[in-house]
């Protein structure tokens, strides 16, 4: 057996060191902002690691070339997971931030709280480098842990208890549907490896029941994307849990379910295009067009940021439904997708970032009672606005740029598979800016309800470090809206591989 | 001068108000006069180059594209889109109009401010605005056109949910009663982005199908209105392309009948934010039409003319017969602007180069004239504390000199010769007595001809009608013992460029023409070949 790499696996190794350091510093300090100290530093520095192993070719310790293969191939770090490890290692340090200017104001434990982020982050980033069946539900499984066991975290609050009892039993009804699947095409093939799965589809005997394996899998992590019509628990969940870990489950946990089907379907399972497309063709359009319309009618903002999470799982989706096409350009779609869940994750994150601050605030997330929030408070309300307006594309936010590609992408297969997604997105884009601009609506145009003190309102401030996660991602934004250049080389530096996979 | 030649002015031009914004935005609440000074000093710098550009252009090469960046200037490498810039004859009448409103209501704003007052997000949004607007008038690249044509949605959605009409408006279908500025913002963003969202569809299918010809995909609308007229894009492709392109830009302009979120939005925004919507929001539409919509689909555009032209005159007829049924003076001026939009549009369905000189004309007329009727009637409101025109009456004796430049510009609004408003419906009319011979439909343009005369005997007569309400008789019972001031410095001051514009352009087609003409020839003949 060859030597282990321990520089491709760095990033692991400091999270899971970091996972340990939290409780121990929680044990033995009695200052509860040093578990998360020490939580933030160890993501940074797991991120400085992914770091040095995007820019290898530039640095002059680092010898290695090219992508690096680990353990027979069940784990790679190529520019897939790469960026995606990135990606998850940003959302937990921005989440971590968020939390601690909110969990001040509750009177629950801190310190496993940042334990259990960081453990879902690792599993979240192990889960971009899996690229076998088992070593990726096993990741898929620790974020998910991790998730249940933070979604009741307000354990005096039976709402939150109703979250965490729902997102276990549908995770686990997920894992069971994924576990079948994977059992089917394990049988047929005999091998739990995405390339070897993708070399042997071809001779499979059974191609009914390969098919059959292929759409279970497909429905299990149809629950962890929150795609419509496995999306039920996801308002529920989102609005029992804490907002902080809210803003992680939609973002982190939602990615950990794409990065399983991007490396599912493209990875074990290129050659059955005509069996995922349909599928997640639908899937996407029906995501789209029912998370958009409950939307409309919510009147919290939680459940809001819920359906909208859901609609745009939709959205990231299309480009899977375009890849139906025969000869459609795989890494076009492929890239469309990581780009729009990269913008996706930093728009996200800083609207929940405004929102949980303003909520705290108001001690309410039911939009009436945001009436006004630009009289006292203008800076938020201006974030929020830029968030929200991202979230529905509209320049020069990132978030044009995530529906440009997406439509790019769909458009670009020259086919009514990709062109009928495209139209079905296009008027969705249209109903999604309806309840966007409620937010706005109610920020802007509505005055303070009467009963709210607006000097108390106005003399209230925002966490240091809650602001810093503001700041970051509207910066991140607004950057990545006017020079989206940036974005579309992560989602191209991901696809590269796929080039060497010959498709 | 190497600042001309390699962009920068231009892109001063156009991100100079922006800037401007943030600037705006970083000064405290208080210090309002810093506010208002620092948003007229940038506004005027902009001015101030635009109009430095305007005598620096090359006027015997218009049809060619000056001032800009190089056509390869790095965007967005990815997808090979391009910051290209560049003005030529066809968009240099456009950006001057578009920096001299956004300085004339930022002027007019120093003592109107509408409440809620709060002038620091009013004055961040107009720059914004301005930038939005210029930008869409240079870009040379359909992704960065798309980009500009939408960043001026917020802005504008802002300014009429926030400063707009409170007045409780009922919605009839939905069942609905709620604030005119609520409703007139909404509607406005969702028709806008409901038409963009399928523009942008169909600058993507170009973007793919222009790799057949060129062997590389393209946003570059010089590149894709060369390989157009060659027969790059046929077929039931074309159609749905185009179709994509005309939702876009027909709810802009607006066209009957997507046209219902015009009147709405123009009577709810406060008087600036009404003031360039129909100055130049309404032409980015049109605009569109004449820069993108024609040169790279010409065999689709003859195909959809007649079409087009039925629905120009459509809404030339059903705007002003709406004028003639209005009360409130507002939506009577706001009713006008789908009537002279309609005219523009005839005029760009003749594919013409008489045509589209009409359209560009048209363009700038009913920017001056209506951003004027729209401040004067503004202000006049603001007087009265009302828009309607049965309580008002007797302007000339209240309000004298505010009434008579209401009078001016209901005048030039009809198409009074010698004033700006002439040139573009007359010219419109002519060039439909003899459309592009390849349309195979100049029996049927020639009616449009007859209905559009019709047309400007319904736009007389409603601006007759309007004049009579407000201005003429004798004040009513309830004005008659009010003391009114009549037109203030900032009033003066705003509106002096626009009248003087009106009169100039009247007399002296040639100050657009000028620009213009070679542009739109080289146009039509690289499109047409006629």
């Amino acid at each position: 057996m060859d030597a282990i790499d321990y520089h491709a696996l760095l990033p692991e190794i400091i999270l899971a060191v970091t996972v340990l350091a939290t409780l121990l510093v929680d044990l033995f300090t009695s200052r509860k902002s040093f578990a998360a100290i020490t939580a933030m530093i160890g993501m940074f520095a797991s991120f400085v690691a992914i770091l040095t192993l995007a820019f290898c070719d530039n640095l002059t310790f680092c010898t290695s070339t090219g992508d690096r293969v680990l353990f027979g191939g069940s784990f790679v770090v190529d520019g897939y997971a790469i960026v995606l490890q990135g990606l998850f290692i940003f959302a937990g340090f921005i989440v971590v931030l968020m939390s601690v200017g909110y969990l001040e104001t509750d009177r629950y434990y801190e310190g496993e709280f940042y334990f259990l982020i960081v453990s879902a982050v690792l599993g979240a980033a192990v889960m971009a480098s899996s690229r076998d069946f088992i070593s990726m539900i096993v990741a898929l499984e620790i974020v998910s842990g991790s998730g249940f066991l933070l979604a009741g975290w307000r354990k005096g609050d039976a709402r939150s208890n109703e979250a965490s009892l729902k997102f276990f039993i549908i995770g686990v009804l997920a894992l069971a549907l994924l576990l079948f699947g994977v059992s089917l095409i394990y049988g047929l093939t005999g091998t739990q490896v995405f390339s070897e799965i993708a070399a042997a589809s071809s001779s499979v005997e059974d191609i009914a029941l390969f098919n059959l394996g292929a759409i279970f899998v497909l429905l299990g992590f149809g629950f962890k994307v929150s795609a419509v019509p496995f999306h039920f628990w996801t308002p529920d969940v989102y609005e029992g849990s804490p907002p902080p870990v809210t803003a992680w489950l939609s973002v982190g946990s939602k990615g950990a379910g794409f990065v399983g089907l991007l490396s599912v379907c493209y990875l074990a399972l290129p050659s059955v295009t005509e069996i995922w497309g349909p599928v997640l063709w639908l899937v996407a359009a029906l995501s789209m067009t029912i998370g958009n319309i409950v939307a409309i009618k919510q009147t919290n903002v939680i459940r809001l940021l819920g359906y909208s999470s859901i609609a745009q799982a939709g959205f990231m989706l299309a480009p899977f439904g375009a890849a139906a096409a025969t000869g459609a350009d795989l890494s076009q779609t492929f890239s469309a997708t990581v780009t729009y869940l990269v913008i996706y994750a930093v728009m996200n994150l800083g609207a929940f970032a405004v929102v949980i601050i303003v909520g705290t605030r108001v001690g309410s997330y039911e939009l009436e009672r945001w009436s006004g929030l630009n009289t006292w408070a203008p800076g938020l309300a201006l974030s929020l606005a830029a968030f929200f307006m991202s979230l529905a594309g509209i320049p020069p936010l990132a978030g044009w740029f995530a529906k440009f590609v997406m439509f790019s992408a769909t458009i670009g297969v020259g086919s009514w598979w990709g062109y009928s997604i495209a139209i079905v997105a296009a008027l969705n884009a249209v109903i999604a800016l309806v309840y966007y601009l409620k937010v706005l609506k109610s920020a802007f145009f509505d005055t303070v309800p009467a009963d709210l003190d607006v000097a108390t309102l106005e003399a209230g401030t925002v966490p240091g470090p809650t602001s810093f996660a503001i700041g970051l991602t509207a910066a991140a934004v607004l950057v990545l809206g006017i020079f989206p250049g940036l974005a579309a080389n992560l989602g191209d530096f991901s696809s590269d591989f796929l080039a060497t996979l010959g498709l | 001068m190497d600042w001309l030649d390699n962009g920068l002015a231009l892109s001063l031009v156009v991100f100079l108000p922006v800037v401007g914004a943030g600037i705006v935005l970083a000064i405290p609440k208080a210090q309002e006069a810093a506010i208002k000074w620092t948003a007229l000093i940038v506004s005027l710098v902009t001015l101030a180059l635009a109009v430095v550009l305007a005598v620096q252009f090359d006027y015997s090469a218009a049809d060619t594209y000056q001032f800009g960046t190089a056509i390869d200037t790095p965007w967005i490498e990815a997808i090979n889109a391009h910051f290209h810039i560049g003005v030529d004859g066809i968009s240099l009448p456009m950006v001057v109009l578009t920096t001299l409103i956004t300085m004339l209501c930022i002027v007019y704003s120093f003592n109107h401010l509408p409440e809620p007052h709060n002038p620091k997000l009013l004055l961040a949004m107009t720059l914004l605005l301005g930038t939005g607007m210029a930008g869409t008038f240079v870009a040379l690249d359909l992704v960065l056109f798309f980009v500009f044509f939408e960043i001026v949605l917020l802005p504008m959605y802002f300014m009429i949910g926030i400063w707009g009409d409170r007045g409780i408006r009922y919605v009839p279908i939905f069942g609905w009663k709620m604030e005119m500025r609520l409703y007139a913002s909404l509607k406005f963003f969702v028709f806008t982005l409901f038409g963009s969202a399928f523009m942008l569809l169909s600058f993507l299918a170009l973007y793919f199908r222009s790799g057949d010809t060129l062997g590389y995909n393209s946003f570059s609308m010089v590149e894709l209105s060369n390989i157009g007229p060659a027969g790059a894009f046929t077929g039931t492709f074309a159609f749905l392309v185009f179709l994509g392109l005309f939702l876009g830009f027909a709810v802009k302009v607006p066209m009957w009948p997507v046209h219902t979120w015009l009147p709405d939005a123009h009577t709810a925004a406060p008087t600036i934010g009404s003031v360039i919507l129909a100055a130049i929001l309404l032409k980015l539409g049109t605009y569109g039409f004449i820069r993108i919509a024609l040169p790279i689909l010409p065999d689709e555009a003859i195909n959809w003319a007649p079409f087009i032209g039925v629905l120009a005159v459509i809404g030339i007829i059903y705007g002003s017969l709406a004028c003639l049924a209005q009360t409130d003076m507002k939506r009577l001026i706001a009713y006008s602007s789908v009537g002279h939009m309609g005219f523009v549009m005839l005029g760009i369905a003749t594919l013409t180069d008489i045509g589209i000189n009409a359209a560009i004309i048209g363009m700038v007329a009913h920017g001056l004239i209506t951003g004027l009727l729209f401040f004067v009637v503004g202000s006049m409101s603001h007087r009265y504390h009302t828009r309607d025109m049965n309580r008002l009456g007797g302007a000339m004796v209240s309000l004298p000199r505010m009434g008579l430049i209401l009078g001016f510009a209901a005048m030039a609004s009809l198409g009074l010769p010698s004033l700006a408003g002439f040139w573009g419906e007359f010219m419109s009319l002519m060039a439909s007595f003899d459309p592009l011979e390849a349309i195979g439909a100049t029996g049927l343009f020639r009616g449009f001809m007859v209905v559009g005369a019709v047309g400007t005997v319904l736009t007389a007569a409603y601006m007759l009608y309007l004049l009579r309400s407000v201005i003429f008789g004798e004040p009513a019972e309830e004005w008659v013992s009010q003391e009114f001031h009549d037109v203030d410095t900032a009033e003066w001051l705003a509106w002096a460029p626009l009248i003087a514009g009106i009169i100039a352009i009247g007399i002296f087609p040639k100050i657009v023409f000028g620009a213009t003409n070679d542009a739109v020839v080289s146009l039509v003949q690289k499109a047409f070949g006629a």
